[in-house]
Protein backbone atom coordinates (compact mmCIF):
# COMPACT_ATOMS: atom_id res chain seq x y z
CA UNK A 1 0.00 0.00 0.00
CA UNK A 2 2.74 2.36 0.89
CA UNK A 3 4.55 1.44 -1.97
CA UNK A 4 1.48 2.84 -4.43
CA UNK A 5 0.66 6.20 -2.32
CA UNK A 6 4.43 6.83 -2.01
CA UNK A 7 5.47 9.74 -4.33
CA UNK A 8 8.85 9.62 -5.26
CA UNK A 9 11.03 12.10 -4.84
CA UNK A 10 13.06 13.17 -7.30
CA UNK A 11 16.90 12.73 -7.38
CA UNK A 12 19.01 15.63 -7.18
CA UNK A 13 20.91 16.41 -9.79
CA UNK A 14 24.14 15.61 -9.12
CA UNK A 15 23.54 11.79 -8.42
CA UNK A 16 23.67 11.61 -12.55
CA UNK A 17 26.44 10.78 -14.56
CA UNK A 18 26.91 13.78 -16.50
CA UNK A 19 23.91 15.92 -16.45
CA UNK A 20 22.57 17.97 -18.87
CA UNK A 21 23.02 21.43 -16.61
CA UNK A 22 23.96 21.31 -13.19
CA UNK A 23 21.10 23.22 -12.41
CA UNK A 24 18.00 21.22 -13.59
CA UNK A 25 16.45 18.51 -11.42
CA UNK A 26 15.76 15.39 -14.20
CA UNK A 27 13.15 14.29 -15.46
CA UNK A 28 12.16 11.08 -13.72
CA UNK A 29 10.50 8.45 -16.19
CA UNK A 30 8.34 6.03 -15.06
CA UNK A 31 9.37 2.24 -16.28
CA UNK A 32 6.57 1.01 -18.87
CA UNK A 33 5.37 -2.22 -18.87
CA UNK A 34 3.46 -3.41 -21.83
CA UNK A 35 2.99 -7.10 -21.09
CA UNK A 36 0.51 -5.83 -18.04
CA UNK A 37 -1.52 -3.83 -20.63
CA UNK A 38 -1.64 -6.44 -22.65
CA UNK A 39 -2.75 -9.35 -19.71
CA UNK A 40 -5.38 -6.53 -18.63
CA UNK A 41 -6.90 -6.11 -21.46
CA UNK A 42 -7.18 -9.60 -21.96
CA UNK A 43 -8.99 -10.06 -18.58
CA UNK A 44 -11.27 -6.75 -19.75
CA UNK A 45 -12.46 -8.30 -22.49
CA UNK A 46 -13.63 -11.66 -20.65
CA UNK A 47 -15.09 -9.69 -18.14
CA UNK A 48 -17.04 -7.62 -20.57
CA UNK A 49 -18.15 -10.63 -22.13
CA UNK A 50 -19.48 -12.05 -18.97
CA UNK A 51 -21.70 -8.86 -18.39
CA UNK A 52 -22.70 -8.50 -21.61
CA UNK A 53 -24.14 -12.39 -21.50
CA UNK A 54 -25.60 -11.29 -17.81
CA UNK A 55 -27.49 -8.51 -19.78
CA UNK A 56 -28.20 -9.97 -22.96
CA UNK A 57 -29.19 -13.56 -22.19
CA UNK A 58 -32.92 -14.10 -22.08
CA UNK A 59 -31.53 -16.88 -19.11
CA UNK A 60 -31.37 -14.20 -16.15
CA UNK A 61 -34.60 -13.23 -16.72
CA UNK A 62 -34.06 -9.38 -15.47
CA UNK A 63 -37.79 -8.23 -15.62
CA UNK A 64 -38.49 -11.33 -13.12
CA UNK A 65 -35.41 -10.50 -10.76
CA UNK A 66 -36.76 -7.09 -10.21
CA UNK A 67 -40.18 -8.37 -9.98
CA UNK A 68 -39.38 -10.05 -7.12
CA UNK A 69 -36.38 -8.62 -5.63
CA UNK A 70 -37.65 -5.37 -4.16
CA UNK A 71 -41.22 -7.73 -3.32
CA UNK A 72 -42.95 -7.72 0.23
CA UNK A 73 -42.73 -11.47 0.52
CA UNK A 74 -38.99 -10.96 -0.28
CA UNK A 75 -38.13 -7.70 1.94
CA UNK A 76 -39.67 -9.64 4.72
CA UNK A 77 -37.74 -12.78 4.59
CA UNK A 78 -34.93 -10.85 4.55
CA UNK A 79 -35.83 -9.28 7.50
CA UNK A 80 -36.47 -12.93 9.07
CA UNK A 81 -32.97 -13.72 7.82
CA UNK A 82 -31.61 -10.76 9.54
CA UNK A 83 -33.45 -11.51 12.56
CA UNK A 84 -31.77 -14.92 12.84
CA UNK A 85 -28.44 -14.17 12.11
CA UNK A 86 -28.46 -11.43 14.88
CA UNK A 87 -30.17 -12.73 17.77
CA UNK A 88 -28.02 -16.30 17.34
CA UNK A 89 -25.45 -14.41 17.22
CA UNK A 90 -25.52 -12.51 20.04
CA UNK A 91 -26.71 -15.41 21.89
CA UNK A 92 -23.82 -17.43 20.76
CA UNK A 93 -21.31 -14.66 20.93
CA UNK A 94 -22.44 -14.19 25.04
CA UNK A 95 -22.52 -17.72 25.26
CA UNK A 96 -19.10 -18.11 23.60
CA UNK A 97 -17.17 -15.61 26.17
CA UNK A 98 -18.71 -17.22 29.01
CA UNK A 99 -17.56 -20.65 27.62
CA UNK A 100 -13.68 -19.10 26.47
CA UNK A 101 -13.22 -17.93 30.30
CA UNK A 102 -14.20 -20.89 31.59
CA UNK A 103 -11.72 -22.77 29.28
CA UNK A 104 -9.20 -20.50 30.78
CA UNK A 105 -10.31 -20.82 34.21
CA UNK A 106 -8.48 -21.85 36.97
CA UNK A 107 -11.27 -24.76 38.01
CA UNK A 108 -10.57 -28.15 36.34
CA UNK A 109 -14.38 -28.73 36.21
CA UNK A 110 -14.97 -25.11 34.69
CA UNK A 111 -12.42 -25.81 32.00
CA UNK A 112 -13.76 -29.77 31.54
CA UNK A 113 -17.55 -28.58 30.88
CA UNK A 114 -16.51 -25.84 28.13
CA UNK A 115 -14.14 -27.99 26.53
CA UNK A 116 -16.56 -30.56 26.42
CA UNK A 117 -19.32 -28.30 24.92
CA UNK A 118 -16.93 -27.41 21.93
CA UNK A 119 -16.40 -30.70 21.08
CA UNK A 120 -20.08 -32.01 20.91
CA UNK A 121 -20.97 -28.84 19.29
CA UNK A 122 -18.76 -28.59 16.90
CA UNK A 123 -19.19 -32.31 16.27
CA UNK A 124 -23.18 -32.56 15.16
CA UNK A 125 -24.06 -31.17 11.96
CA UNK A 126 -25.98 -28.18 12.28
CA UNK A 127 -28.88 -29.53 10.81
CA UNK A 128 -28.63 -32.39 11.86
CA UNK A 129 -28.85 -30.34 15.33
CA UNK A 130 -31.86 -27.80 14.05
CA UNK A 131 -33.67 -31.12 13.60
CA UNK A 132 -32.95 -32.84 16.92
CA UNK A 133 -34.18 -29.08 18.62
CA UNK A 134 -37.40 -28.99 16.29
CA UNK A 135 -38.62 -32.92 17.43
CA UNK A 136 -37.46 -31.61 21.34
CA UNK A 137 -41.27 -31.54 21.94
CA UNK A 138 -41.59 -34.72 21.11
CA UNK A 139 -38.83 -36.12 23.23
CA UNK A 140 -39.19 -33.74 26.41
CA UNK A 141 -43.22 -33.23 26.93
CA UNK A 142 -42.51 -31.36 29.67
CA UNK A 143 -39.77 -28.53 31.13
CA UNK A 144 -40.00 -27.68 34.77
CA UNK A 145 -38.16 -25.87 37.03
CA UNK A 146 -37.34 -26.95 40.61
CA UNK A 147 -34.34 -28.37 42.89
CA UNK A 148 -32.35 -29.88 40.78
CA UNK A 149 -32.99 -34.02 40.98
CA UNK A 150 -36.12 -32.93 43.31
CA UNK A 151 -39.20 -31.11 43.39
CA UNK A 152 -40.48 -29.69 40.21
CA UNK A 153 -42.57 -25.95 40.86
CA UNK A 154 -43.19 -25.06 37.78
CA UNK A 155 -43.44 -26.57 34.53
CA UNK A 156 -44.81 -26.26 31.17
CA UNK A 157 -44.97 -28.27 27.66
CA UNK A 158 -42.19 -28.14 25.20
CA UNK A 159 -44.05 -27.86 22.04
CA UNK A 160 -45.54 -24.48 22.90
CA UNK A 161 -41.65 -23.07 24.03
CA UNK A 162 -40.45 -24.39 21.35
CA UNK A 163 -41.67 -23.54 17.84
CA UNK A 164 -40.00 -23.61 14.99
CA UNK A 165 -38.45 -20.37 14.96
CA UNK A 166 -37.76 -20.82 18.72
CA UNK A 167 -35.82 -24.18 17.47
CA UNK A 168 -33.80 -22.29 15.00
CA UNK A 169 -32.95 -20.05 16.93
CA UNK A 170 -31.58 -22.50 20.10
CA UNK A 171 -29.80 -24.70 17.09
CA UNK A 172 -28.18 -21.81 15.87
CA UNK A 173 -26.95 -20.05 18.97
CA UNK A 174 -25.47 -22.95 20.78
CA UNK A 175 -23.93 -24.25 17.08
CA UNK A 176 -22.01 -20.60 17.02
CA UNK A 177 -21.30 -20.38 20.47
CA UNK A 178 -18.93 -23.43 19.73
CA UNK A 179 -16.90 -21.46 17.41
CA UNK A 180 -17.70 -18.13 19.03
CA UNK A 181 -15.86 -19.99 22.46
CA UNK A 182 -13.08 -20.38 20.21
CA UNK A 183 -12.58 -17.18 18.43
CA UNK A 184 -12.44 -15.64 21.63
CA UNK A 185 -10.69 -17.77 23.20
CA UNK A 186 -7.88 -17.20 20.91
CA UNK A 187 -8.27 -13.77 20.95
CA UNK A 188 -7.67 -13.95 24.78
CA UNK A 189 -4.66 -16.02 24.44
CA UNK A 190 -2.78 -13.77 22.02
CA UNK A 191 -2.53 -11.05 24.59
CA UNK A 192 1.05 -11.06 26.61
CA UNK A 193 0.82 -12.89 29.82
CA UNK A 194 2.95 -9.47 30.54
CA UNK A 195 -0.17 -7.20 30.55
CA UNK A 196 -2.20 -8.96 32.95
CA UNK A 197 0.78 -9.35 35.27
CA UNK A 198 1.41 -5.48 34.82
CA UNK A 199 -2.59 -4.75 35.70
CA UNK A 200 -2.00 -7.55 38.42
CA UNK A 201 0.86 -5.09 39.68
CA UNK A 202 -0.95 -2.24 39.36
CA UNK A 203 -4.05 -3.74 41.91
CA UNK A 204 -6.30 -3.35 39.13
CA UNK A 205 -9.36 -5.34 40.68
CA UNK A 206 -9.81 -9.13 38.37
CA UNK A 207 -12.79 -7.44 36.48
CA UNK A 208 -11.65 -4.67 35.63
CA UNK A 209 -8.65 -6.45 33.98
CA UNK A 210 -10.24 -8.39 32.14
CA UNK A 211 -12.43 -5.40 30.45
CA UNK A 212 -10.44 -2.30 30.79
CA UNK A 213 -6.76 -4.13 29.36
CA UNK A 214 -7.55 -7.30 28.12
CA UNK A 215 -10.83 -7.83 25.97
CA UNK A 216 -9.44 -4.77 24.11
CA UNK A 217 -6.50 -5.76 23.21
CA UNK A 218 -8.07 -9.80 22.41
CA UNK A 219 -10.81 -7.73 20.04
CA UNK A 220 -7.96 -7.40 17.48
CA UNK A 221 -7.24 -11.45 16.78
CA UNK A 222 -11.49 -11.76 17.59
CA UNK A 223 -12.45 -9.36 15.33
CA UNK A 224 -11.77 -10.76 11.55
CA UNK A 225 -12.96 -14.25 12.66
CA UNK A 226 -15.76 -12.84 14.33
CA UNK A 227 -16.63 -11.51 11.37
CA UNK A 228 -16.40 -14.71 9.24
CA UNK A 229 -18.37 -16.47 11.69
CA UNK A 230 -21.26 -13.49 11.16
CA UNK A 231 -20.66 -13.75 7.33
CA UNK A 232 -20.84 -17.99 7.92
CA UNK A 233 -23.97 -17.77 9.91
CA UNK A 234 -26.06 -15.14 7.56
CA UNK A 235 -25.46 -17.37 4.87
CA UNK A 236 -25.73 -20.57 7.06
CA UNK A 237 -29.01 -19.41 7.93
CA UNK A 238 -30.46 -20.73 4.58
CA UNK A 239 -30.67 -24.26 6.47
CA UNK A 240 -33.35 -23.93 8.59
CA UNK A 241 -35.26 -23.95 5.28
CA UNK A 242 -35.72 -27.60 6.52
CA UNK A 243 -37.78 -26.44 9.17
CA UNK A 244 -40.17 -24.37 6.72
CA UNK A 245 -39.35 -20.77 8.37
CA UNK A 246 -39.71 -18.20 6.14
CA UNK A 247 -36.18 -16.93 5.56
CA UNK A 248 -35.09 -15.62 2.54
CA UNK A 249 -33.65 -18.94 0.87
CA UNK A 250 -37.01 -21.06 1.71
CA UNK A 251 -39.40 -17.90 0.47
CA UNK A 252 -37.22 -17.78 -2.97
CA UNK A 253 -38.00 -21.65 -3.33
CA UNK A 254 -41.76 -21.41 -2.23
CA UNK A 255 -42.01 -18.98 -5.05
CA UNK A 256 -40.03 -20.68 -8.02
CA UNK A 257 -41.83 -23.92 -6.92
CA UNK A 258 -44.73 -21.73 -8.14
CA UNK A 259 -43.78 -19.98 -11.12
CA UNK A 260 -40.80 -22.18 -12.35
CA UNK A 261 -38.29 -19.08 -12.79
CA UNK A 262 -35.92 -20.35 -10.41
CA UNK A 263 -32.67 -18.56 -11.90
CA UNK A 264 -33.56 -15.16 -11.53
CA UNK A 265 -35.40 -15.97 -7.85
CA UNK A 266 -31.70 -17.46 -6.89
CA UNK A 267 -30.39 -14.60 -8.44
CA UNK A 268 -32.84 -12.30 -6.28
CA UNK A 269 -30.99 -14.57 -2.81
CA UNK A 270 -27.56 -14.01 -4.07
CA UNK A 271 -28.17 -10.45 -4.49
CA UNK A 272 -29.38 -10.53 -1.33
CA UNK A 273 -26.73 -12.13 0.24
CA UNK A 274 -24.43 -10.21 -0.94
CA UNK A 275 -25.68 -6.88 -0.30
CA UNK A 276 -25.87 -7.72 3.44
CA UNK A 277 -22.60 -9.60 3.45
CA UNK A 278 -21.04 -6.07 1.88
CA UNK A 279 -22.63 -4.46 4.33
CA UNK A 280 -21.45 -6.23 7.17
CA UNK A 281 -17.83 -6.46 5.35
CA UNK A 282 -18.01 -2.50 5.58
CA UNK A 283 -18.79 -2.72 9.43
CA UNK A 284 -16.00 -4.73 10.32
CA UNK A 285 -13.81 -2.63 8.36
CA UNK A 286 -14.43 0.29 10.81
CA UNK A 287 -15.17 -2.08 14.12
CA UNK A 288 -11.46 -3.01 13.24
CA UNK A 289 -9.88 0.44 12.68
CA UNK A 290 -11.62 1.46 16.24
CA UNK A 291 -9.91 -1.48 18.11
CA UNK A 292 -6.49 -0.68 16.31
CA UNK A 293 -5.97 2.04 18.23
CA UNK A 294 -2.20 2.15 19.39
CA UNK A 295 -0.53 -0.80 17.85
CA UNK A 296 0.99 0.29 14.97
CA UNK A 297 2.98 3.45 15.07
CA UNK A 298 1.42 5.47 12.33
CA UNK A 299 -2.49 4.31 12.02
CA UNK A 300 -3.49 3.33 8.57
CA UNK A 301 -5.34 6.03 6.51
CA UNK A 302 -8.69 5.79 6.30
CA UNK A 303 -10.59 4.81 3.50
CA UNK A 304 -11.32 8.72 2.76
CA UNK A 305 -7.77 9.23 2.94
CA UNK A 306 -7.13 6.38 0.33
CA UNK A 307 -9.37 7.66 -2.02
CA UNK A 308 -8.08 11.22 -1.62
CA UNK A 309 -4.49 10.60 -2.07
CA UNK A 310 -5.69 7.91 -5.29
CA UNK A 311 -7.18 11.08 -6.82
CA UNK A 312 -4.15 13.20 -5.83
CA UNK A 313 -1.63 10.26 -7.40
CA UNK A 314 -3.52 9.75 -10.62
CA UNK A 315 -3.34 13.81 -11.45
CA UNK A 316 0.04 13.77 -10.13
CA UNK A 317 0.51 10.96 -12.86
CA UNK A 318 -1.16 12.52 -15.52
CA UNK A 319 0.45 15.78 -15.07
CA UNK A 320 3.74 14.20 -15.53
CA UNK A 321 2.85 12.30 -18.43
CA UNK A 322 1.46 15.14 -19.81
CA UNK A 323 4.47 17.03 -19.66
CA UNK A 324 6.89 14.51 -21.43
CA UNK A 325 4.67 14.95 -24.17
CA UNK B 1 10.85 -1.32 56.17
CA UNK B 2 10.71 -4.01 53.82
CA UNK B 3 11.49 -7.12 55.69
CA UNK B 4 12.43 -10.45 53.95
CA UNK B 5 12.48 -13.53 56.12
CA UNK B 6 14.16 -16.86 55.03
CA UNK B 7 11.98 -17.25 51.92
CA UNK B 8 11.81 -20.44 50.14
CA UNK B 9 10.72 -21.12 46.84
CA UNK B 10 10.86 -23.83 44.20
CA UNK B 11 9.04 -24.35 41.65
CA UNK B 12 8.36 -28.38 41.26
CA UNK B 13 11.60 -30.37 41.92
CA UNK B 14 14.02 -26.90 41.61
CA UNK B 15 14.49 -25.34 44.47
CA UNK B 16 14.48 -20.89 43.32
CA UNK B 17 14.95 -19.27 46.77
CA UNK B 18 16.54 -21.14 49.47
CA UNK B 19 16.14 -19.27 52.16
CA UNK B 20 16.67 -15.10 51.52
CA UNK B 21 17.00 -12.56 54.21
CA UNK B 22 16.89 -9.07 52.97
CA UNK B 23 16.19 -5.68 55.43
CA UNK B 24 15.34 -2.82 53.44
CA UNK B 25 14.93 0.56 55.34
CA UNK B 26 12.61 3.46 54.19
CA UNK B 27 14.46 5.95 51.51
CA UNK B 28 16.91 3.08 51.08
CA UNK B 29 18.36 1.90 47.13
CA UNK B 30 19.09 -1.79 47.03
CA UNK B 31 20.53 -2.98 44.57
CA UNK B 32 20.50 -6.93 43.55
CA UNK B 33 23.29 -8.43 41.79
CA UNK B 34 23.95 -11.73 40.97
CA UNK B 35 24.32 -14.52 37.83
CA UNK B 36 21.34 -15.64 35.27
CA UNK B 37 18.83 -17.88 37.35
CA UNK B 38 20.03 -16.97 40.96
CA UNK B 39 16.60 -16.03 41.93
CA UNK B 40 16.78 -12.11 41.66
CA UNK B 41 13.19 -11.98 39.55
CA UNK B 42 11.67 -14.66 41.38
CA UNK B 43 12.62 -12.47 44.90
CA UNK B 44 11.27 -9.48 43.25
CA UNK B 45 7.83 -11.19 42.16
CA UNK B 46 7.54 -12.59 45.54
CA UNK B 47 7.58 -9.17 46.87
CA UNK B 48 4.40 -8.03 45.53
CA UNK B 49 3.13 -11.45 45.54
CA UNK B 50 3.21 -12.38 42.13
CA UNK B 51 4.87 -15.40 43.07
CA UNK B 52 3.89 -17.27 46.34
CA UNK B 53 7.01 -18.56 48.44
CA UNK B 54 6.79 -21.98 49.84
CA UNK B 55 8.02 -20.63 53.22
CA UNK B 56 9.30 -17.73 55.04
CA UNK B 57 7.74 -14.49 54.95
CA UNK B 58 7.09 -10.71 53.34
CA UNK B 59 6.34 -7.66 55.28
CA UNK B 60 6.33 -4.19 54.62
CA UNK B 61 6.13 -1.44 57.00
CA UNK B 62 4.66 -4.44 59.27
CA UNK B 63 2.00 -5.58 57.22
CA UNK B 64 2.69 -9.31 56.01
CA UNK B 65 2.12 -9.38 52.08
CA UNK B 66 -0.48 -12.03 51.06
CA UNK B 67 -1.10 -13.58 54.59
CA UNK B 68 -2.59 -12.88 57.77
CA UNK B 69 -1.31 -13.95 60.92
CA UNK B 70 -3.97 -15.25 63.40
CA UNK B 71 -2.88 -18.20 66.29
CA UNK B 72 0.40 -18.75 64.64
CA UNK B 73 -0.87 -19.67 61.11
CA UNK B 74 -0.60 -18.13 58.15
CA UNK B 75 -3.84 -17.77 56.32
CA UNK B 76 -3.74 -16.83 52.48
CA UNK B 77 -5.68 -13.55 51.96
CA UNK B 78 -8.38 -12.88 48.84
CA UNK B 79 -7.38 -11.90 45.63
CA UNK B 80 -8.98 -8.49 46.75
CA UNK B 81 -6.44 -7.67 50.00
CA UNK B 82 -3.95 -8.69 47.77
CA UNK B 83 -4.68 -6.22 45.15
CA UNK B 84 -4.83 -3.28 47.46
CA UNK B 85 -1.51 -4.28 49.47
CA UNK B 86 0.08 -4.03 45.72
CA UNK B 87 -0.84 -0.47 45.51
CA UNK B 88 1.71 0.34 47.99
CA UNK B 89 4.54 -1.77 45.98
CA UNK B 90 5.41 -0.13 42.45
CA UNK B 91 6.44 -2.79 40.12
CA UNK B 92 8.68 -1.56 36.96
CA UNK B 93 9.29 -4.77 34.68
CA UNK B 94 12.11 -5.76 32.49
CA UNK B 95 10.07 -5.45 29.09
CA UNK B 96 7.71 -2.43 30.34
CA UNK B 97 4.47 -3.70 30.26
CA UNK B 98 2.57 -0.67 29.52
CA UNK B 99 -0.95 -0.71 28.08
CA UNK B 100 -1.01 -0.75 23.97
CA UNK B 101 -3.94 0.34 23.50
CA UNK B 102 -3.93 2.99 26.07
CA UNK B 103 -2.20 6.47 25.85
CA UNK B 104 0.52 7.36 27.99
CA UNK B 105 -1.78 9.47 30.32
CA UNK B 106 -4.21 6.94 30.03
CA UNK B 107 -2.02 4.19 31.19
CA UNK B 108 -0.67 6.32 34.35
CA UNK B 109 -4.11 7.33 35.48
CA UNK B 110 -5.58 3.66 35.09
CA UNK B 111 -4.72 2.62 38.40
CA UNK B 112 -5.00 5.85 40.56
CA UNK B 113 -8.77 5.90 38.81
CA UNK B 114 -10.12 2.49 39.21
CA UNK B 115 -8.38 1.57 42.57
CA UNK B 116 -7.93 4.77 44.30
CA UNK B 117 -10.82 6.10 43.12
CA UNK B 118 -9.10 9.55 42.81
CA UNK B 119 -11.69 12.14 40.62
CA UNK B 120 -10.19 11.67 37.33
CA UNK B 121 -9.35 15.79 36.56
CA UNK B 122 -6.81 15.34 39.43
CA UNK B 123 -5.60 12.08 38.34
CA UNK B 124 -4.39 13.49 35.17
CA UNK B 125 -2.69 16.67 36.51
CA UNK B 126 -1.01 14.19 39.11
CA UNK B 127 0.06 12.55 36.12
CA UNK B 128 1.45 15.62 33.92
CA UNK B 129 3.46 16.34 36.66
CA UNK B 130 5.27 12.39 36.90
CA UNK B 131 6.02 12.72 32.93
CA UNK B 132 6.96 16.11 33.43
CA UNK B 133 9.53 14.68 36.14
CA UNK B 134 10.45 11.92 33.57
CA UNK B 135 11.00 14.41 31.00
CA UNK B 136 7.65 13.23 29.17
CA UNK B 137 5.66 15.96 29.20
CA UNK B 138 5.13 16.18 25.85
CA UNK B 139 4.17 13.03 25.18
CA UNK B 140 0.66 12.48 27.36
CA UNK B 141 -1.11 11.96 24.02
CA UNK B 142 0.77 9.53 22.51
CA UNK B 143 0.81 5.40 22.55
CA UNK B 144 2.99 3.72 24.06
CA UNK B 145 4.49 2.01 20.16
CA UNK B 146 5.14 5.53 19.09
CA UNK B 147 7.75 5.88 21.87
CA UNK B 148 11.37 5.03 21.71
CA UNK B 149 12.16 2.18 24.61
CA UNK B 150 14.02 4.11 27.08
CA UNK B 151 10.44 6.38 26.93
CA UNK B 152 8.40 3.29 27.24
CA UNK B 153 10.59 2.38 30.78
CA UNK B 154 10.52 6.47 32.00
CA UNK B 155 6.27 6.38 31.42
CA UNK B 156 6.35 2.92 33.21
CA UNK B 157 8.24 4.42 36.13
CA UNK B 158 5.55 7.44 35.96
CA UNK B 159 2.55 5.00 35.98
CA UNK B 160 4.63 2.66 39.24
CA UNK B 161 4.96 6.35 40.89
CA UNK B 162 1.53 7.35 40.43
CA UNK B 163 -0.20 4.92 42.74
CA UNK B 164 2.20 6.67 45.82
CA UNK B 165 3.97 3.32 46.36
CA UNK B 166 6.20 2.73 49.37
CA UNK B 167 8.74 1.00 47.81
CA UNK B 168 9.69 0.66 43.86
CA UNK B 169 10.93 -2.42 42.18
CA UNK B 170 12.76 -2.40 39.57
CA UNK B 171 13.54 -6.17 37.33
CA UNK B 172 16.31 -5.41 35.38
CA UNK B 173 14.83 -1.66 34.43
CA UNK B 174 17.40 -1.15 31.29
CA UNK B 175 17.99 -4.73 29.73
CA UNK B 176 15.37 -4.47 27.20
CA UNK B 177 17.27 -1.22 26.14
CA UNK B 178 19.65 -0.51 23.38
CA UNK B 179 22.54 0.97 25.22
CA UNK B 180 22.35 4.82 24.20
CA UNK B 181 18.80 4.69 25.79
CA UNK B 182 19.91 3.20 29.04
CA UNK B 183 21.48 5.99 30.80
CA UNK B 184 18.24 8.01 30.21
CA UNK B 185 16.30 5.65 31.90
CA UNK B 186 18.98 5.17 34.64
CA UNK B 187 19.33 9.36 35.16
CA UNK B 188 15.27 9.02 36.31
CA UNK B 189 16.10 6.11 38.73
CA UNK B 190 18.78 8.47 40.16
CA UNK B 191 16.63 11.21 40.65
CA UNK B 192 14.26 9.05 42.38
CA UNK B 193 17.10 8.10 44.93
CA UNK B 194 17.92 11.17 45.57
CA UNK B 195 14.56 12.31 46.39
CA UNK B 196 14.23 9.39 48.98
CA UNK B 197 12.24 6.65 47.34
CA UNK B 198 12.69 3.64 48.73
CA UNK B 199 13.50 1.40 45.98
CA UNK B 200 14.84 -2.53 45.36
CA UNK B 201 16.04 -2.67 41.94
CA UNK B 202 17.66 -5.61 39.97
CA UNK B 203 20.33 -4.87 37.80
CA UNK B 204 23.48 -5.63 35.62
CA UNK B 205 24.84 -2.14 35.76
CA UNK B 206 27.92 -2.33 37.90
CA UNK B 207 28.59 1.45 37.71
CA UNK B 208 24.72 2.63 38.29
CA UNK B 209 24.65 0.61 41.59
CA UNK B 210 28.16 2.15 42.64
CA UNK B 211 26.34 5.44 42.18
CA UNK B 212 23.27 5.16 43.93
CA UNK B 213 23.16 2.06 46.11
CA UNK B 214 22.63 2.05 49.90
CA UNK B 215 23.28 -1.58 49.76
CA UNK B 216 24.37 -3.73 46.98
CA UNK B 217 22.66 -7.36 47.51
CA UNK B 218 24.54 -10.71 45.70
CA UNK B 219 22.61 -13.29 45.21
CA UNK B 220 23.51 -16.89 44.17
CA UNK B 221 22.03 -20.21 44.04
CA UNK B 222 18.77 -18.85 46.06
CA UNK B 223 20.57 -17.49 48.70
CA UNK B 224 21.92 -14.06 49.72
CA UNK B 225 25.88 -14.30 49.45
CA UNK B 226 26.83 -11.23 50.74
CA UNK B 227 25.59 -7.54 51.09
CA UNK B 228 26.84 -4.57 51.89
CA UNK B 229 27.65 -0.59 50.85
CA UNK B 230 28.91 -0.25 47.21
CA UNK B 231 32.41 -0.18 48.06
CA UNK B 232 32.67 -3.75 50.69
CA UNK B 233 30.54 -5.97 48.34
CA UNK B 234 32.45 -4.23 45.09
CA UNK B 235 35.61 -4.06 46.12
CA UNK B 236 35.84 -6.12 48.36
CA UNK B 237 34.22 -9.13 47.99
CA UNK B 238 34.53 -11.91 50.84
CA UNK B 239 33.01 -14.65 48.81
CA UNK B 240 34.77 -16.58 45.91
CA UNK B 241 31.73 -16.59 44.19
CA UNK B 242 31.03 -12.83 44.19
CA UNK B 243 34.45 -11.83 43.08
CA UNK B 244 33.72 -14.26 39.93
CA UNK B 245 30.96 -12.59 39.17
CA UNK B 246 32.58 -9.27 39.67
CA UNK B 247 35.31 -10.29 37.47
CA UNK B 248 32.77 -11.54 34.37
CA UNK B 249 30.75 -8.28 34.41
CA UNK B 250 33.47 -5.11 34.93
N1 LIG C 1 7.58 -20.38 36.36
C1 LIG C 1 8.72 -21.09 36.51
N2 LIG C 1 8.69 -22.44 36.44
C2 LIG C 1 9.82 -23.15 36.59
N3 LIG C 1 11.03 -22.63 36.83
C3 LIG C 1 11.13 -21.28 36.92
C4 LIG C 1 9.98 -20.45 36.76
N4 LIG C 1 10.38 -19.16 36.89
C5 LIG C 1 11.70 -19.20 37.12
N5 LIG C 1 12.17 -20.47 37.14
C6 LIG C 1 13.55 -20.88 37.39
O1 LIG C 1 13.98 -20.25 38.55
C7 LIG C 1 15.34 -19.88 38.47
C8 LIG C 1 15.50 -18.43 38.88
O2 LIG C 1 14.82 -17.61 37.96
P1 LIG C 1 14.87 -16.03 38.08
O3 LIG C 1 14.08 -15.51 36.96
O4 LIG C 1 14.47 -15.61 39.44
O5 LIG C 1 16.41 -15.73 37.85
P2 LIG C 1 17.13 -14.33 37.73
O6 LIG C 1 18.12 -14.28 38.82
O7 LIG C 1 16.14 -13.25 37.65
O8 LIG C 1 17.90 -14.49 36.38
P3 LIG C 1 18.11 -13.40 35.21
O9 LIG C 1 19.25 -12.55 35.61
O10 LIG C 1 18.44 -14.24 34.01
O11 LIG C 1 16.83 -12.65 35.06
C9 LIG C 1 15.77 -20.18 37.06
O12 LIG C 1 16.57 -21.34 37.09
C10 LIG C 1 14.49 -20.43 36.31
O13 LIG C 1 14.68 -21.42 35.35
MG1 LIG D 1 15.40 -11.96 36.10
Amino acid sequence: MELTTGTATPLPATAHADPPDASATPKVVPARHPARWIAALAVLVVVAQFAHGLVTNPVWEWNVFSQYVLSQTIVHAVGVTLELTVCAQMAGFLLGTVLAFMRLSRSPVLRTVAWAYVWVFRSIPMIVQLVFWFNLGALYRQLGLGIPFGPVFWSFATNGLVGSIGAALIGLSLHQAAYAAEVVRSGLLAVDHGQLEAAAALGIPRARQIRRIVLPQAMRAILPTAGNEIIGLLKGTSVVYVMAIGELFYQVQVVYGRTGQVIPLLMVATAWYVLLTSALSIVQHYVERRFARGADRTPPPTPAQRVRRLVRDVRQTALTTGDGK
Amino acid sequence: MVDVRGVHKSYGPTQVLRGVDLRVRAGEVTVVLGPSGSGKSTLLRSINHLEKVNRGWISIDGELIGYRRSGGKLYELKEKDILRQRTHIGFVFQNFNLFPHLTVIENIIEAPVSVLRRPRREAVRAAERLLARVGLADKADAHPRQLSGGQQQRVAIARALALEPKVLLFDEPTSALDPELVGEVLDVIQDLARTGTTMIIVTHEIGFAREVADTVVFMDGGVVLEQGPPDAVLDQPRHERTRAFLSKVL
